[in-house]
């Protein structure tokens, strides 16, 4: 189980995070909704410790994410970055097969090379793809070659940056099925950041709604559509006048 | 007193990079002696910063020691001391013009690069990647560079030495008239191990600053292109300044000490 209990977080004068309260039970798909800039990435960052918290506390399994040996903690996770964060310089199946050719998840070179073939294709991309480099790739299938990464050393842990921004409907159903099928068939706890409710849909078990620093409103995804949240239904819906102001 | 106020930021906002560069050297040091380390990102480096930068210090160091040939021996035409064209194009080379050409031909060429490099893995989120993946990047990204550097740029200021002595004795065999064998001889004669020395020090010293400056503002670089851009101009500035001060001091070290 994952815990934010009163996480603040400020740079400077803007205050991101103004005390959020957020639990995600172990392997359960959360989805975090919410405008552009309303901290949903400083968030799940937070619990990565890419990010310092100024003040609040972050729990995993109960064990204080300051606290944790860190190898051993991250070894928990996957991530899936906003825009695939792909390392340059290295072909794309080393890229998926990074932590298993090196550190403790360490595998034989050949056998992180078929995972890493085997995570492509599930991701939908084909073998051919393994030995290019990551700019020689569409965007699209650069953010799909950062789903395979997330989930090459199978985490228990893993979080969706945006997962389906860029890809075409299709690949997008596709991207949004194989989450569902991770978190079901893996028992993986998700968190996921996207603005697209086709997604928000597909993928969530629970939902929350991030405005001006705090969760505005949390639950069940079977009740997204009857909350009487003003906030959510202007969002899900995407109305442009609603108590969340348009310019910001 | 806004003067004097603005004066007073300026120096302390100096002071405070100062102390955050000392950090970050201190940091990457206790990282180079300790693992993992990375083999494969070292043996790149090694390629990128000594091999690849051969020809620009080749070229670099044959033009400036033909160059200091000719001038010398028209300097030293004026109260007939031709002869000393060989001594001074070997000292001049090994002792100063050696190292700091290749010093800021590194800084110019391979700090920034890093920073570059650093700064846009920053900017698309690879160096948080990075951590994700159970890697640090100080000991994926720093080390393997600074490393890399402060042991291949002795090397190159050796390369460096020897082809600006070729320039010079180009030049003054096949312009100026001298003996090929004797300016060889007086080139040998006159040097002595400490001016090896000191040139392969500054060498060593000049790599591990080109390489630490393009990490440190790579590392440290702000968002976007512009930040980028920023790191980039950053480093070079800040490496170049450092090789000539660094220089300086080293120079003392070895010849006034």
């Amino acid at each position: 189980m994952i815990k934010l209990i009163g996480v603040t977080k400020s740079f400077g004068n803007n205050h991101v995070l103004r005390g959020v309260d957020l639990t995600v039970d172990r392997g359960t798909s959360l989805v975090i909704i919410g405008g552009s800039g309303t901290g949903k990435s400083i968030a799940i960052k937070s619990v990565l410790g890419l990010v310092t918290p100024d003040a609040g506390k972050i729990t995993v399994d109960g064990q204080d994410v300051t606290q944790t040996d860190r190898d051993a903690f991250l070894a928990r996770f996957g991530m899936l970055f906003q825009g695939a964060a792909l390392f340059d310089s290295l072909p794309v199946w080393q890229n998926v097969a990074f932590r298993l050719l090196r550190g403790s998840l360490k595998r034989p070179k050949d056998e992180a090379r078929q995972i890493a073939i085997e995570k492509l294709r599930r991701v939908g991309l084909t073998p051919d793809v393994a030995d290019r480099l990551p700019a020689e790739l569409s965007g699209g299938m650069q953010k799909r070659v950062g789903l395979a990464r997330a989930i090459a050393a199978d985490p228990e842990i893993i979080f969706f940056d945006e997962p389906t921004t860029g890809l075409d409907p299709i690949m997008a159903g596709v991207i949004n099925d194989l989450i569902r099928e991770i978190v079901v068939e893996m028992g993986a706890t998700a968190i996921t950041i996207t603005h697209d409710m086709t997604s928000v849909r597909a993928i969530a078990d629970n939902v929350a709604m991030l405005h001006d620093g705090v969760i505005q409103w949390a639950g069940p995804v079977g009740d997204i559509d009857t909350s009487g949240d003003p906030f959510l239904d202007q969002f899900i819906h995407g109305r442009a006048i609603g108590p969340i102001e348009a310019v910001r | 007193m806004t003067l004097l106020a603005a004066i007073g930021r300026s120096f302390l906002g100096l002071i405070a990079a100062i102390g955050r560069i000392a950090i970050f050297a201190g940091q990457t040091i206790g990282h180079i002696v300790r693992g993992p380390f990375y083999l494969r990102e070292l043996a790149v480096s090694f390629l990128n910063i000594g091999w690849l930068s051969l020809p620009v210090v080749g070229l670099t160091s044959l033009f400036t020691g033909a160059a200091l040939a000719l001038q010398i021996y028209a300097g030293s035409a004026r109260f007939s001391a031709e002869a000393v064209v060989p001594q001074i194009v070997a000292i001049g080379m090994v002792r100063e013009l050696g190292p700091v050409l290749v010093g800021l031909m590194i800084a110019a060429r391979v700090t920034s690069s890093i920073a570059a490099e650093i700064a846009t893995m920053k900017v698309t989120e690879q160096i948080d990647a990075l951590v994700t993946l159970s890697t640090h990047p100080m000991k994926y990204l720093t080390v393997p560079r600074v490393l890399a550097a402060t042991i291949v740029v002795p090397l190159l200021v050796a390369v460096g030495d020897i082809i600006g002595i070729f320039g010079g004795y180009a030049v003054a065999t096949g312009t100026l008239g001298f003996n090929p064998a004797a300016y060889i001889r007086n080139t040998l004669d006159f040097l002595e191990l400490k001016d090896v020395v000191s040139s392969l020090a500054k060498g060593a010293m000049f790599g591990f600053i080109a390489a630490l400056m393009g990490c440190y503002y790579g590392m440290n670089s702000g968002r976007g292109a512009q930040g980028v851009g920023s790191a980039t101009k950053g480093s070079v500035e800040a490496a170049a300044v450092l090789i000539l001060g660094a220089n300086f001091v080293l120079t003392g070290v070895f010849f006034s000490l």
